[in-house]
């Protein structure tokens, strides 16, 4: 019988011609990523250790992009620690560059790989056809020591896409529709596997949204049937593209969906759940204290040019904080080529460094009592940006941008 | 005995602890604030020995280990739900935090009520009631029994 995607890295990874899902299997692991939300812990763990080694530096990144920069002297200490230990130990360590999972595709994955990272969004790296999964900082620990761990193989989902996404729609609506349709945990352990021409005619960026947010509906992983599009992105960064491994025809599949993308309309998540999905033209008049754009989720050079192309004749309402922080250097850069900084600006937004900002509430555009934001962050957990008062809810950067307009929740055909 | 604290379904980790305080210096100065969004009073009424009991994907969401290691620095014994999000689970037995998993538990129980774990059996004794829970696999279950994947690492160096 063939394997799914999933299988096949995992396969690879274990060193075996086969494996099934459900099987537990030793793997070896291809690169491994942590931030500064947990390596403090885990490097004092490392301190612990009876025999602390690290079986090989070349394979770990440290990326601080959570608080960064530092906003107070605790901050300061956790930060010092990992650029101390990364300097002692030869591993490569990216400081305010961008959102981690964007400059680990930007600059690390390649397709079929199976990489941890300590997380939740490092199922994002399906984007390339690379099996990505988030871990706690145990397993991390585990993992720099001895370059390997265990996983359960999951079974798939499959996703099969049709068609092309109207205008003014944007793959987020996608993902969103998809998770409020199958709930929280509707892929709890799972891996959400995307094939089909509507997945194949998704750019790599389009490709990030979708299994960024797998991790929203449980799933271990989220993977798009990599293509040519995956060989180019990855060749002209000069990484290769080996294991471009597509699902055999015989492989199983728990269950199959179908989504016919001309049919997804803008959605809204509505506090304080990923599932609690509206449709915009159903949500009541929802006014707004703050819009965010930004994230691993949807901070890259697609969204700010919708942003800009809204800005461009329209300005921020008074009394709204429009916060924007691209999620990488490398989309900052190429949005100031573009003029798009200088669109937002002009048009009262605040533009931060490249970080996870305000999508995760601890250091910048955090919310006050009873406040409201809209995001295109990743999460609208109660409190997630700030006062466990407060409320988030998600949608796309049109949506985001032209509420920031307006001063409510609506689409930039209201404008 | 242990006191059971009860929680409804999805409670992701940014309730169980929330993302301003990830950052500080170690999990004792983190525990104070478990569940600070949901309860003004469980970091202080929690004693050690208590029971968590909830309902399905607890867990979900960050993947911060910072969720299950302050409930296992303040003492809870087990969390025992209808369902957990993966990465909870993981990491929880991984720090040596029994979870456990039973579908009818929840809905039996109340906030404040009694209940005897017993880990080796895999029981939950409430109201007269024994709730088996499921097992764990083999290979999870010799984590949870070493104390946790740090102890298997330090076994495995020996």
């Amino acid at each position: 019988m063939g394997m799914t995607i999933a299988e096949k890295i995992v396969a690879r990874a274990a060193g075996l011609p086969e494996v099934r899902a459900g099987e537990i299997h030793t793997v070896a692991l291809d690169k491994l990523l942590s931030n500064d939300g947990t390596t403090h812990l885990t490097i004092d763990m490392y301190h612990k250790l009876k025999n602390p080694r690290i079986a090989d530096p070349g394979k770990i990144v440290f990326v601080v992009d959570h608080n960064i920069p530092a906003e107070n002297p605790k901050t300061a200490a956790v930060h010092k620690k990992m650029r101390d230990f990364a300097r002692e130990h030869g591993i490569d360590m990216l400081e305010g560059k961008g959102v981690c999972h964007q400059v680990m595709v930007e600059n690390y994955v390649e397709p079929g790989q199976l990489i941890f990272g300590a997380d939740s969004h490092t199922c994002s790296y399906g984007a390339l056809g690379a099996f990505g999964t988030g871990v706690g900082c145990t397993d991390m620990l585990y993992a720099i020591v001895t370059g390997g761990s265990w996983v359960m193989v999951p079974e798939t989902l499959r996703f099969n896409l049709h068609g092309k996404l109207r205008e003014g729609v944007y793959p987020r609506d996608l993902m969103l529709t998809i998770i409020g349709d199958i709930g929280a945990n509707g892929a709890n352990y799972k891996c959400m596997e995307f094939a089909g021409d509507g997945a194949h005619g998704l750019s790599v960026n389009d490709r990030f949204v979708l299994c960024n947010l797998a991790v929203e509906a449980g799933a271990k992983t989220g993977i798009v049937e990599p293509d040519e599009k995956v060989r180019e992105y990855v060749e002209s960064r000069g990484r290769k593209a080996e294991n471009l491994f597509v699902s055999d025809p015989d492989a199983k599949f728990l269950k199959v969906y179908d989504y016919d993308l001309d049919k997804i309309e803008p959605v809204v998540a509505c506090p304080h759940f990923v599932d609690n999905i509206t449709p915009l033209k159903d949500l009541p008049k929802v006014e707004i204290d703050e819009a965010f754009l930004g994230s691993c989720n949807n901070g890259r050079i697609d969204e700010l040019r919708v942003a800009a192309e809204i800005l461009k004749d329209h300005k921020v309402k008074d009394g709204i904080r429009f916060i924007v922080s691209p999620a990488s250097n490398e989309v900052y850069l190429q949005a100031l080529e573009e003029g798009i900084i200088e669109t937002l600006l002009k048009a009262g937004a605040m533009v931060m460094n490249a970080n996870c900002s305000v999508c995760w509430g601890s250091c910048q555009g955090v919310i006050g009592e009873n406040e409201v934001l809209v995001s295109t962050g990743t999460r609208n957990f109660k409190g997630r940006a700030g006062h466990k008062t407060s409320k988030v809810y998600l949608a796309n950067a049109a949506v985001v941008t032209a509420s920031a307009v307006a001063g409510y929740i609506t689409g930039p055909e209201a404008l | 005995m242990s006191k059971i604290f009860t929680f409804k379904n999805d409670v992701d980790t940014d309730q169980i602890l929330a993302s301003q305080y990830l950052l500080l210096p170690n999990v004792d100065e983190m525990k104070g604030h478990a569940f600070e969004s949901l309860s003004d009073t469980f970091a202080s009424d929690v004693r050690p020995g208590d029971l968590i009991v909830a309902g399905d994907n607890f867990g979900c969401g960050s993947s911060r280990e910072q969720a299950p290691a302050v409930l296992k620095a303040l003492g809870v014994k087990a969390v025992v739900a209808k369902s957990f999000a993966r990465i909870f689970y993981r990491s929880a037995i991984n720090i040596g935090l029994p979870v456990l998993i039973s579908a009818e538990l929840s809905d039996a129980v109340r906030d404040g009520d009694e209940a005897e774990l017993d880990l080796t059996a895999g029981t939950v004794t409430a109201g007269g009631k024994v709730y088996a829970c499921t097992k764990l696999p083999p290979y999870m279950q010799r984590i949870l029994n070493a104390g946790g994947l740090i102890a298997v690492l330090n076994a495995e160096e020996a």
